[in-house]
């Protein structure tokens, strides 16, 4: 107890001790100890196995194509929310408000759900994948539907993010520009979106991450062909249903190192973000 | 700098939001290399007229012209005005020198002057303002003072026709804004350009400008020079929101004001007989014995400043005030005192 | 601010109409583009699982539920979310609390830790489990002893459905704790009220709306669980299948109408759950203000 008062600034409020200690209590059983399974198992591993394991072309294949997709999906993801953050917040039409709040429908709606729906959708039978297909596109059962699926888990990210920050765009800024001669293409360029990038790119890494690691919505609509649209999160079940724990665990611990990597470039953007342009 | 300084004038401008008139027929002429101040309380339409006056608001009728040409249909862009926000406005991803050269890059490449040329104006800009040093800075790093001076740079960079600053000193404290009113005086006159800003600060307006705009309610109240407005107020608005005042009832009798039947030096030449009402400052005042008075009451409190003795009174009928005079003797609290009236302004 | 302007007065669309915005064909454009794919990537799929449940008629809809399996995932996933969410809720009131209301030292590391779950895939939350509680499992041993069976049973669907879950309570309350700061509980304390008494007349009202935000969404997502359940359910029908799981069966079965129809239940609890966060942010804009992401 001592030791930590020393830790932490006095104060007259009471409970730290208890919800601290219990918070932390429930933390280290839930999250940390299970994450430590996984961490003690690919030590035991080891680097070498790891790699043996990811040398697999199956595996290297639903690897490439995970990371490759979700890439594409964060990219067009951002892309468009961004646009949706933008209409939405600035602009006034007739179902905005509606609009705005099913931007949180993939936080919703479990992944499976999501999942059977993109199938049925955009499966050559599908009101979209039919149209699609009379035009010889095939989205279900190949990579563009893993596409599809992860830019719908990724939009609430990337709308999300960006949105609360064009809200707080302070018009002056903008009327400057105006006062100072730049047209209205040079200010949104050089006065509004600088200042926005942080957080677009705190969103499409958030968008990325989860993709990475998305299973339920994907595995309907990709067909699961191996070496085409196996993704990696669906060989980690594979393998832990043919009892290779070594082959899941190497797989599992690249992924997570991956979303660690994310996780560290989003603190390191807003740390960034927030020295630049702190508080004017 | 422009060789001939651009005039400004505002015809019949009025403008309501929402059904509430903010504005009501300016009228008002600038002229060209004029400092000129757009005062008046909060609510009086001088922020509005000056975004009017910018291109940044447009007005639901009348017209603004720049030395004749009318302007009011003219966008911000094309306006070649420079506009100082309140709040400095500057781009925060930017260096202080960046948001300097910003009006100009921003130009088409036709018009744009050549890069070095670009770093040389905004190493002259920071030359002017002060902040050499600061070229590499992000706003951020900067004080509040510093931030406005940039704007202001940021401002003139692009050689603006007018220059506009609204509230340019109000969210600096006091010693920055002292120093801040003497600089923009200085580059005024350095640049000579003709300059409007608006403020509700009454001595920053007396102190700055060459004439003031006093605005109340959305009317323009009366336009002169300091000391015509603080002489010559041409209405109770601009005489109350100039400074205190304590309004005595007064009498016009055979072109004599008397207060309380006693003789005031006032020129009532050209007044008829009547009743009317003399508005008095607090240095209007000087204290004597109670049989000379004009007016009399209790001292509740005294204190001396700066060579000046601040009394404040309670009249019979309740009514507090507060005298500022030079006088050596200090009279007590509970004393009872009279005060004879030595100037002041007539409003029926 | 000493004047009237645009901003007080809220005229965004008069103002809207000058400097600071778009001209109106790339307005239109902009919106054009945004709700096409808005429509197109969100609205479509949620309309589809109605669209699919429905296709054979109502009576074809609700035969789906007579089914003894679809009852019997219903009954768990009610248990899971029972279990689950108070749980969360415990958890995020304690650790929103200490994170709020207190600076102490390494504060950023335990924020990061708490988000943790959300950068884990749910296949790979699910996969820590078996580590840990399967057969050869780390703690295989102990439980073994204690005769209790983790994975591919119940007690394993909780735990991977609170993993999952996890930090979406305590984010939700971190930041609207934060921003209310500590002056009214001081107040409240100075006047000589107890901790709980304090949280639950002072803290609690400010935060109630958010909380009941992040209950419902605890919830939805609880319920909607499918990758980590997936993993250590075992796929027991009419014991460790949840809904989610369920759908699955039913949908590689080809019984779509019944699929689709046990889906609509968690479709239909999304919605209602965006219904109600648009509803309270309406009403309590502020009480929600902070729900940036999750």
């Amino acid at each position: 107890m001592a030791a930590r008062a020393s830790l932490r600034q006095p104060s007259v409020i009471p409970g730290f001790g208890m919800t601290f200690g219990y918070a932390v209590l429930v933390l280290g059983i839930v999250v940390l100890l299970p994450l430590c399974a996984l961490a003690l198992r690919a030590s035991a591993i080891g680097i070498g196995g790891i790699i043996d394991v990811v040398r697999d072309p199956r595996v290297a294949s639903a690897l490439r194509i995970s990371f490759g997709v979700s890439l594409l999906a964060a990219i067009v993801a951002s892309l468009f929310g961004f646009v949706a953050a933008w209409v939405l917040t600035r602009y006034n039409f007739p179902g905005r408000r509606l609009l705005d709040a099913i931007v949180d429908l993939p936080f919703a709606l479990p992944t499976a759900v999501a999942g059977i729906a993109l199938a049925s959708l955009y499966a050559p039978n599908g009101i979209v994948g039919g149209w699609l297909a009379a035009i010889g596109i095939h989205i279900a059962y190949t990579p563009a539907g893993i596409f599809v699926a992860l830019v719908f888990i990724g939009v609430p990210f990337a709308v999300r993010t960006v949105q609360p920050l064009i809200g707080e765009i302070d018009r002056e800024i903008e009327e400057a520009s105006a006062t100072l001669g730049a047209t209205r293409w040079y200010t949104l360029v050089h006065a509004v979106l600088p200042p926005l990038v942080p957080a677009i790119l705190t969103g499409f890494s958030l968008a990325f991450a989860r993709g990475i690691g998305e299973y339920g919505s994907v595995i309907f609509i990709a067909g699961n062909l191996p070496y085409v649209s196996e993704i990696a999160p669906l060989l980690i079940v594979i393998k832990l249903s043919e009892f290779d724990y070594v082959g899941a665990c190497a797989i599992a611990s690249i992924m997570l190192a991956a979303s660690f990597a994310c996780l560290l470039l989003i603190n390191l953007i807003q740390a960034w973000s927030h020295r630049r342009f702190g508080h004017v | 700098m422009d060789p001939k300084p651009t005039t400004i004038a505002v015809e019949g401008i009025a403008k309501s939001f929402k059904g509430t008139p903010v504005l009501r027929d300016i009228n008002l002429e600038i002229r060209a290399g004029e400092l000129l101040a757009l005062l008046g309380p909060s609510g009086s339409g001088k922020t509005t007229l000056l975004r009017i006056i910018a291109g940044l608001e447009s007005p639901d009728s009348g017209r603004i012209t720049f030395s004749g040409a009318d302007t009011t249909r003219v966008p911000v862009q094309k306006r070649e005005v420079g506009f100082v926000f309140q709040h400095y406005a500057l781009f925060k991803h930017m260096t202080v020198a960046d948001n300097i050269a910003y009006g100009l890059n921003a130009r088409r490449r036709a018009d744009r002057p050549a890069r070095n040329e670009i770093a040389k104006r905004a190493r002259d800009l920071l030359d002017l303002i002060k902040l050499e040093k600061f070229a590499d800075h992000y706003p951020a790093q900067l004080s509040g003072g510093q931030r406005q001076r940039v704007a202001l740079a940021r401002a003139l960079a692009v050689e603006p026709r007018v220059l506009l600053l609204d509230e340019p000193f109000g969210a600096l404290d006091a010693q920055v804004r002292k120093d801040l009113r003497r600089w923009l005086r200085d580059i005024h006159q350095r640049t000579g350009q003709t300059t409007i800003f608006v403020t509700h600060d009454q001595e920053e307006a007396l102190e700055l400008s060459d004439r003031v705009a006093v605005l109340h309610a959305g009317r323009l109240e009366q336009v002169g020079t300091p000391i015509e407005v603080q002489d010559d107020p041409a209405s109770v608005a601009v005489l109350r929101f100039l400074g205190d005042a304590l309004d005595v009832a007064a009498e016009v009798r055979q072109h004599r004001l008397l207060v309380n039947d006693r003789f005031v030096l006032v020129d009532v030449a050209t007044r008829g007989d009547g009743p009317t009402r003399l508005h008095v400052r607090p240095w209007q005042f000087d204290l004597t014995s109670l049989e000379d008075a004009h007016v009399h009451g209790t001292v509740t409190s005294v204190y001396r400043a700066q060579g000046r003795a601040h009394v404040t009174i309670e009249r019979p009928g309740g009514a507090v005030f507060t005298i500022d005079t030079a006088q050596a003797a200090m009279p007590r609290i509970d004393e009872r005192v009279g005060l004879r009236i030595v100037g002041g302004h007539l409003f029926d | 601010m000493s004047e009237i302007n645009a901003t007080d007065i809220g005229l965004p669309t008069l103002r809207a109409a000058s400097v600071v915005t778009e001209r109106r064909p790339v307005r239109i454009a902009l919106i054009a583009v945004a709700v096409a794919f808005l429509l197109l990537f969100l609205v479509l799929p949620v309309a589809a699982v109605f669209q699919q449940a429905f296709a054979k008629g109502l009576g074809a809809y609700f035969e789906s539920f007579a089914d003894a399996d679809a009852l019997a995932a219903i009954e768990l996933t009610v248990l899971v979310a029972a279990i689950a969410v108070p749980f969360n809720l415990v958890f995020g009131i304690a650790a929103s609390w200490a994170v709020a209301k207190f600076e102490f030292t390494g504060k950023a590391l335990f924020v990061t830790l708490i988000d943790l779950p959300f950068s884990v895939s749910p296949v790979v939350a699910g996969l820590i489990y078996i580590l840990l509680f399967g057969s050869q499992g780390y703690l295989a041993p102990l439980t073994q002893s204690l005769d209790l069976q983790i994975v591919f049973a119940v007690p394993g669907i909780v735990l991977a459905t609170i993993f999952v879950t996890f930090p979406l309570v305590a984010r939700q309350l971190i930041p609207l704790m934060q921003e209310q700061g500590i002056g009214d509980e001081e107040a409240a304390l100075t006047l000589g009220a107890s901790g709980f008494h304090v949280f639950r007349t002072v803290t609690l009202p400010n935060i109630k709306w958010g909380l009941l935000y992040s209950v419902l969404l605890c919830n939805a997502r609880a319920m909607g669980e499918f990758g980590a359940v997936s993993v250590v359910s075992g796929h027991i029908r009419g014991l460790t299948d949840t809904v989610p799981l369920h759908v699955e069966i039913l949908y590689n079965e080809y019984n779509f109408v019944a699929a689709f129809a046990v889906a609509s239940l968690l479709a239909g609890l999304a919605l209602v759950t965006l219904v109600i966060k648009s509803l309270l942010e309406w009403r309590y804009a502020d009480g929600l203000a902070a729900s940036a992401r999750h």
